[in-house]
């Protein structure tokens, strides 16, 4: 594998100039575009995108609006990194050299309908880079419950009400979920800190063999945020604990970021027109979940 | 010149004949016959005297409009939807949302 020295560093002042997701439909101030935008950045032109039904492939593929600018294709829902993985084998079997496959899928096309294509994907070890943004719901469709979801959310399938606080379920695991396949690197990151996302992408990008990314990305639109705020507010939620930074790799967790004090939870989740219901004890029990995730990160991660 | 980077603004012919029509399921990348412009509401305006050029609003554009013009920063306004994540994340609120 390759060393992480030896990897030439990407930043704001030395990444291509060239965009190749521009002119997109997204709402304004969307989360997910700013994920996509980046990674392609990093991966350069010579890349092959995959993206399953979801926000980046209705706003990217607007008949005759092609808003990717390198090679892009619209997958099954369920089966996008087995296209991926097609697509890789299909450009080895063409002899190209210096090519990357990246799948870009939501939530929900990562965590619920798209997994079991995902795992076999890992489980062959093909050379895909898979990208999950998450923005804990199904966005395109209209705010459905997801897999990845947290607790308390009030979305058009778990609405609140006077018994039920919205979503009762907490967030899958689903960076665990992808280390115990023991891939070749997997990480979690956060459009609230681009350096580390691009960090990550361009490790995933020097990786041979199947590697994840899990990034967090805000939604304006399903959120209940004010446009100008997406950042800030994927920024607070790594900042209050709740979404993590940290990368397997070589069969080892690593926590990248390790808070002494968290955030003020309330604070974030009262940003949010999603959370805007939740009552103090449903506060608690949110807080309560991720002092137990975290205890138990630092006790086998550090 | 900046713009050879990004792909341009392309007119759609409307297709008078069969072969017109793309073969397959396949389009040309970077094909973008229609602008943002129209869904702004604020704009963004850079005052060049207070920026230093750190370049988070070029990292952080959701929509890639920001592009770097020898040590400047400068806005693509036909792809500018107007969120105002630039202004709200400038270090030294050099940018000012400005209703049009």
């Amino acid at each position: 594998m390759t060393k992480v020295l030896d990897i030439p560093k990407v930043n704001a002042k030395n990444m291509t100039e060239k965009e190749f997701f521009y002119g997109h439909k997204a709402c304004a101030g969307c989360g997910g575009s700013i994920a996509v935008r980046l990674a392609l950045k990093v991966l350069g032109e010579r890349t092959y995108s995959a993206l399953p039904a979801g926000c980046m492939s209705a706003v990217g593929f607007i008949y005759p609006q092609m808003a990717f600018n390198s090679n892009a294709i619209i997958t099954t829902f369920p089966g996008s990194a087995s296209m991926a993985a097609g697509i890789a084998a299909g450009a080895k079997a063409l002899g190209q050299k210096d090519f990357k496959t990246v799948v870009f899928a939501g939530d929900g096309g990562t965590a619920d309908i798209g997994f079991q294509a995902l795992s076999g994907m890992i489980d062959r070890n093909d050379d895909v880079l898979y990208i999950c943004y998450d923005n804990e719901a199904y966005m395109n469709t209209g705010i459905q419950k997801s897999g990845l979801t947290p607790y308390g959310t009030k979305t058009t399938t778990t609405p609140a009400g006077q018994n039920i606080p919205g979503t009762v379920t907490h967030k899958k695991n689903l960076f665990e979920i992808i280390a115990a396949h023991d891939i070749a690197y997997a990480a979690t990151a956060s459009i609230g800190y681009p350096q580390d996302f691009i960090n990550k992408v361009n490790k995933a990008k020097h990786v041979k063999g199947a590697s994840f990314i899990h990034v967090y990305a805000s939604c304006p639109t399903g959120w209940g945020t004010p446009t100008e705020t997406s950042v800030e507010i994927a920024k607070d939620a790594v900042d209050c604990g709740l979404i993590f930074l940290a990368e397997y790799e070589d069969g080892e967790y690593k926590l990248n970021r390790n808070p002494k004090e968290f955030k003020s939870v309330e604070e974030y989740l009262k940003k949010q027109g999603r959370f805007k219901h939740m009552s103090d004890a449903d506060i608690q029990c949110v807080i309560e979940n991720r002092d137990k995730k975290w205890e138990r990160m630092r006790k086998n991660w550090l | 010149m900046i713009k050879m980077n990004r792909p341009k603004h392309t007119e759609y012919k409307t297709p008078t004949h069969i072969d017109d029509y793309p073969t397959g399921p396949q389009y040309d990348a970077g094909f973008l016959p229609e602008k943002n412009a129209g869904w702004r509401t604020f704009k963004p305006v850079v005052n060049h005297d207070e920026c230093i050029y750190c370049l988070r609003c070029y990292l952080l554009c959701p929509d890639g409009t920001i592009m770097k013009d020898n040590g400047k920063i400068k806005i693509d306004m036909d792809y500018c939807k107007g969120c105002g994540v630039c202004a709200h994340e400038c270090p030294k609120d050099a940018i000012e949302m400005v209703k049009e």
